[in-house]
């Protein structure tokens, strides 16, 4: 193996309801330090998938999930495994931005202070690395006590990386996390996103097969639940190894 | 084409179902007018400061005297005392069936609190006299029982059904977005609920707690039963009488002045409830907007 897999997952099987499954037997390994798309059309769980890797998929009631997926060599779905250790390892940005109705500060203070941090000085200077690192530092430097609502969405959206990178995690996920901005918020994020790849492992799902070339090293294709095809992200959209995926990349697809 | 034809029975309907509306109207209207016309002379009389802050009602004694600060202490203790009792207990009940409770257990408690609120006021009265007011007494060693600790105890007991259905809506309408930031960031769904969901919905949680204020100063006959009905300045084992029980207590022996007197106090009841009511709209108000 080229690359360290931070992320090893096997025979991954969910079910939201008895009949209704939506991931069957997902074998993947997801390297360090790297960006890794997930596309596929709607539907095919994506979602459902970048969900399993932070057990954010807990939360759904009637849930079943059977495989492994190991983050660093331990076993995730362990009964014994602290959830709230693992979400702070494994941070997730949403589709839509979800700035908390609080002010800017306490926004990205929120997961620090969740941690135990009280100390002001410290939090001050997490705060401001975090915004830094989310590339969003200068537009709001002067109203950190205003409320993270009165920003434009595609602030918010970088708040809310910001949020994220304040809990210092070790992975982050992002599920279409530009999907709901303009062109120029979009870029910009895709900047910080590869900016961010030095320092994390990322995994995003993305509708935009653009994007996917221009942000990813790895690129995986999802079918009705299945993985259908993963490797480099230039190999998989010039020379893909499955009818599907090709089908898929060039628009051939329903 | 639609034909319409000129329906003379749809126009009478039409007719009366504004009748009825303006029916509604029409009291409020008169109710206030009428307040105003019997409770205006004795104010006249005694003066309003006089009135509001004077500490002695003594309406039959040979030189009466008018002071309804004793009434006015009492309702705003009384009322302040349920709802620092009532509103966490509630709010924490709504918590418990908004968020933490399995659904069936939250499905066996939800109507056990709305049937809370079904309970006819006087059933209160009773219970607490015959049980609560005895209970005081011996607990706290107590002559009587019967004074404002115990009408605090059973108003923030009546109070709990509006508190916990208007904060466990307002909890539920927080977009569970919030929820699912904070707890991917790592927070336990405790901390969720204290630090993201109650904040989110403190408008909602602000409204309940006012209109549990209202009901708690408008309250009359379940307080009655309880509170001893002695013009006495408030004191928590004291025997009191609430702008409400002053009225509904002496209205069928006064006469005069006296009976003026009580009018003013409805008066002085009615502003306070509006006060309260206005309160309410401009949270809800802000809660929606
Ligand atoms: N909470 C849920 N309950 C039941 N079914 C769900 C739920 N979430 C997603 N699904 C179903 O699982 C499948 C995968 O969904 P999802 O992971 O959201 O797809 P994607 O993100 O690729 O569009 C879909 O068929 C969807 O209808
Ligand atoms: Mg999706």
């Amino acid at each position: 193996m080229s690359e360290p897999a931070l992320l090893s997952v096997r025979n991954l099987e969910l079910w939201y309801a008895p009949a209704v499954q939506a991931l069957r037997g997902v074998n993947i390994d997801l390297p360090e330090r790297q960006v890794t798309a997930l596309i596929g059309p709607s539907g095919c769980g994506k979602s459902t998938f970048l969900k399993t890797l932070d057990r954010m998929c807990d939360l759904v009631p009637g849930v079943r999930v059977s495989g492994s997926v190991r983050y660093r060599g331990k076993e995730i779905y362990d009964p014994c495994v602290d959830v709230t250790w693992l979400r702070k390892q494994i941070g997730m940005v949403f589709q839509k931005p979800t700035p908390f109705p609080m002010s800017i500060y306490d926004n990205v203070a929120y997961g620090p202070r969740t941690h135990g941090v009280r100390d002001r000085p410290r939090l001050d200077a997490v705060v401001e690395r975090s915004l830094r690192g989310a590339a969003i530092w200068d537009e709001v430097k002067d109203r950190l006590k205003k409320s993270a609502l009165a920003l434009s969405g595609g602030q918010q959206q970088r708040l809310c990386i910001a949020r994220a990178l304040a809990v210092e995690p070790d992975v982050l996920l992002m599920d279409e996390a530009t999907s709901a901005l303009d062109p120029i918020s979009t870029s910009k994020i895709e900047e910080l996103i590869a900016a961010l790849k030095q320092r994390y492992t990322i995994v995003i799902v993305t509708h935009n097969m653009q994007q996917a070339t221009r942000i990813s090293d790895k690129c995986a294709f999802f079918l009705a639940g299945e993985l259908i095809e993963f490797g480099d992200t230039t190999q998989l959209f010039s020379l893909p190894r499955d009818k599907r995926t090709e089908d898929y990349i060039t628009g051939r697809f329903g | 084409m639609m034909r319409r034809t000129p329906r003379p029975l749809e126009r009478l309907m039409g007719l009366f179902f504004s009748a009825c509306g303006l029916t509604a109207v029409a009291f409020v209207l008169l109710i206030s007018l009428y307040l105003i016309l019997a409770g205006v002379p004795a104010l006249r009389e005694t003066g309003l400061p006089d009135f509001l802050l004077g500490r002695q009602w003594s309406p039959t004694a040979q030189r009466p005297e008018f002071g309804i600060a004793p009434f006015l202490l009492t309702s705003v203790y009384g009322a302040a005392g349920a709802v620092l009792l009532g509103a966490p207990i509630g709010l924490l009940c709504a918590v418990f069936l908004a968020k933490t409770a399995p659904p069936r257990l939250a499905a066996a408690v939800r109507p056990a609190v709305e049937l809370l609120s079904g309970i006819p006021s006087v059933v209160y009265g009773l219970v607490g006299m015959l049980v609560l007011v005895p209970a005081v007494r011996r607990c706290f060693r107590l002559p009587d029982g019967a004074g404002l600790f115990s009408a605090i105890l059973v108003l923030a007991v009546m109070i709990l059904p509006s508190i916990v259905s208007v904060s466990e809506a307002a909890l539920r309408a927080v977009p569970p977005e919030y929820e699912a930031a904070s707890l991917a960031l790592g927070a336990t769904q405790i901390e969720t609920v204290f630090r993201v969901t109650l904040p989110a919905a403190s408008g909602g949680v602000a409204a309940s707690v006012v209109l549990g204020v209202g009901r708690a100063i408008g309250e009359a006959m379940a307080v009655l039963m309880v509170a001893g009905n002695a013009a006495n300045m408030p004191s928590l084992f004291k025997s009191v009488k609430f702008l409400t029980t002053a009225i509904a207590s002496e209205m069928s022996y006064s006469s005069g002045l006296h009976r003026q007197a009580l009018f003013s106090i409805a008066l002085v009841l009615f502003f306070f409830i509006m006060l309260v009511n206005v309160l309410l709209n401009r949270l809800l108000k802000r809660k929606g907007g």
